[in-house]
């Protein structure tokens, strides 16, 4: 029995809309008009976050992105405890470290082995933890001939190394990373990520606030999506990504454009019944949904073996894509496809009804199409959805292209796409140890 | 004000690191460094000294000599008292990034400058303790020397809490308070002698807690007796009132600090 390590009922956080009016205000005037405590007035205030629910999984690492402006630090501030939500409530299970400022509360007179002391218990340690991780936090900085300098001697990227090393060192349940990744060199970052990539491995759940999208996509299981301190999207890195490029490239248009042609649409991309290897090229991959809509593919879920709508699995769990049509009219010349996609586009497996040799015989009214895999035998990583209604001459009633996606986690760190049911075997003058029994990640879990 | 003091235990470890640090960065880069906290009421004390023995040489009853002595039993206490409420009133505007940036109870700040003050003032009864020794006026009644700083420590803290929180609303505060502090000064027996004032100033000066908390240091350093117990139970009670309101005024504007400073 897993429990969320969020959970987010309803958020919302109200600001003072003009900060500078305090300066101006004087004690003398707060006390004639009694406002010295009192409620504000509405317009005096600015909603950084309005009524957000969410919840992050244990072990998961959650990504919340969004243009300045759109309370994502807000909501950070908020999961650490610096501020309080004006609405809502917030729970965090476990303890926390929030990466919001490298090395916020460093003094600059003071050497780096007692600033190192000071943050980390500030940060939640004891006096002897801190004393324990000493070492490891000033060779993860790599300040060894530096340590006993006074802080303000130095260099921004030292102090943000240093800051990282304390705050990653806490040990944290939850880590709360607010774009501190982008100080610091090219090698550091790396570390960093690493380091961030090792706290996943071992279940920890990450919040990551940040621009990089990157990032997000790859390091992430679900994503948030911010837009003027509402909750826009949230699921799947790859998809939520996108939809927020779509938004930020003002390409709201784009895509309905792309709705309104389905008969280019239906021939410029190939659709699943053309061989795997002749499909769109990665970079031709596009998104969207065209068709004439005589057989609508109304609602698409990503089953689990119990039925469940999931979105991360492991490898060689069950999987199944269940489509709900429905067919207005009756009609007796129908195709349902399915298309497996690679993140960056190269199709993994693609095949549908015809190919396989069933004759469509009727279509009427509303009905469920089930494409069920026994064992998902894919390697870690995002893979998009491709489903189709269409002809059998190829065209389209309802194609959904790359709309819906999945992720596979594993610990086991292999490439490619496709991971075959395998074993190794070994004889003669060779002996290895047998890796480390490793459970893959149990998702199946209530 | 339970719950406050709660709190203060937890971060005990904290805010003990925080006031070491506080010590060692105080003289960090001057050539005589820790020493200064000796010197520095040396030097006070010579300064009052020029004034009131040779530009103004008063006349103090005889009760209150050697005068420098006598003013050195009250200037080292108030001192205290004194620099940490002027450093209180910046000390979260200061520690601004420490508020909005990471988890931390902003309480800590305060106490943490009412602490190093007190440090710096026990680290200048050594020199006082020279002083009077030299005049052998080493009295028994200095074991009674905890009971005004323990008043002194509470009236401290409960005016700090209270001048730190309202400060980030009302910066005019820090302003002000230099002035309301050198008043403050003089309303207080450190340069003369609460027994020489009569009349209604007296009266006056009782309603000022400081006054016996000051009174009772310079009797039990100076005067080798000590009988102004009412006086210095008026000035505990006034101590804990200013605590219990310092740390609700504290409580109460705790939410907005992080978005004010």
């Amino acid at each position: 029995m897993t429990t969320p390590a969020v959970v987010a009922r309803d958020v919302a956080k109200v600001y003072r809309r003009f900060q500078h009016r305090n300066q101006f205000r004087t004690l003398k005037s707060a006390i004639l008009t009694g406002s010295l405590l009192s409620d504000l007035a509405p317009e005096e205030t600015f909603t950084a976050l309005d009524g957000v629910s969410f919840e992050v999984e244990k072990g998961t690492t959650f990504g919340v992105i969004g243009e300045n402006g759109s309370g994502k630090s807000t909501l950070l501030k908020l999961l650490a405890g610096i501020t309080r939500p004006t609405r809502g409530s917030l729970h965090v299970d476990g303890r926390i470290s929030a990466l919001i400022e490298l090395g916020a509360g460093f003094h600059p007179e003071i050497s780096g082995r007692e600033n190192v002391m000071i943050n980390g218990i500030m940060l939640g340690l004891t006096r002897r933890q801190v004393e324990e991780r000493f070492h490891e936090i000033v060779a993860f900085a790599e300040l060894d001939r530096f340590i006993d300098a006074p802080v303000k001697t130095y260099s921004s990227g030292m102090y943000a190394r240093l800051g990282f090393a304390v705050a990653i060192n806490v040990d944290p349940e939850v880590l709360l990373i607010d774009e501190v990744l982008a100080v610091g060199d090219e090698a550091f970052t790396r570390k960093c990520l690493d380091k961030i990539g090792e706290f996943r491995r071992r279940g920890k759940t990450i919040l990551i606030v940040t621009h990089s999208l990157g990032l997000v996509e790859k390091m992430c299981d679900e994503v948030l999506w911010l837009r003027r301190g509402r909750l826009e999207a949230q699921g799947d890195p790859k998809r939520v990504v996108d939809a927020y490029l779509t938004y930020v490239a003002g390409g709201e248009e784009k895509l309905l454009a792309q709705e309104h042609t389905p008969a280019t649409g239906g021939e410029t991309a190939p659709a699943p019944q053309a061989p795997p290897g002749e499909s769109a090229a990665p970079q031709a991959y596009r998104e969207g949904r065209w068709g004439g809509r005589e057989v609508e593919v109304a609602r698409v879920r990503l089953l689990d073996a119990r039925g469940r709508e999931r979105h991360v699995y492991v490898p060689g769990e069950p999987f199944a894509i269940a489509l709900e049509v429905r067919a207005d009219k009756p009609i007796d010349d129908f195709v349902f496809g399915i298309g497996l996609f690679a993140a960056d586009g190269s199709s993994v497996y693609g095949t549908n009804t015809d190919i396989e040799g069933f004759v469509p015989q009727k279509l009427a009214g509303s009905a469920e199409v089930r494409f069920e895999i026994a064992a998902l035998r894919l390697v870690e990583g995002t893979y998009l959805v491709d489903v189709a209604a269409h002809m059998r001459d190829g065209t389209p009633y309802d194609y959904h292209r790359g709309l819906y996606s999945f992720r596979v986690k594993s610990h086991v760190k292999d490439v490619g796409v496709h991971r075959p049911e395998h074993r190794w075997s070994f004889s003669g003058g060779v002996t290895l140890a047998a890796p480390v029994p490793r459970a893959e990640l149990d998702l199946t879990e209530d | 004000m339970l719950q406050q003091i709660r709190t203060l235990l937890r971060y005990w470890p904290l805010i003990r690191s925080l006031v070491v640090r506080d010590l060692n960065a105080r003289y960090r880069g001057s050539i005589l460094g820790f020493f200064w906290s000796f010197i520095n009421p040396l030097l006070l004390l010579f300064t009052y000294g020029l004034v009131f023995t040779v530009i103004l040489p008063g006349r103090h009853s005889a009760q209150i000599e050697p005068y420098l002595l006598f003013f050195f039993c009250g200037i080292l206490p108030w001192s205290w008292f004194s620099s940490s409420i002027a450093e209180c009133s910046g000390v979260l505007l200061a520690g601004g990034n420490l508020i909005k940036k990471v988890l931390f109870p902003a309480e800590v700040l305060p106490v943490v400058a009412v602490l190093a003050n007190l440090a710096q003032f026990l680290l200048g009864l050594p020199t006082l303790l020279l002083c009077l020794l030299w005049y052998g006026r080493i009295e028994p009644t200095l074991l009674l020397l905890p009971l005004p700083m323990l008043v002194q420590f509470l009236l401290t803290l409960g005016l700090g809490l209270f001048v730190s929180a309202l400060t980030v609303h009302f910066r005019d505060i820090q302003s002000i308070l230099g002035h309301l502090l050198h008043l403050w000064f003089f309303a207080t027996p450190v340069l003369y002698f609460y027994g020489d004032i009569g009349g209604p100033v007296r009266q006056l000066l009782r309603f000022n807690p400081m006054t016996h908390v000051l009174v009772s240091y310079q009797q039990i350093l100076f005067h080798g007796h000590f009988d102004h117990w009412r006086g210095l139970l008026l000035a505990f009670v006034a101590g804990l009132l200013s605590f219990a309101v310092g740390c609700l005024l504290f409580d109460r504007l705790r939410d907005t600090l992080a978005e004010e400073v």
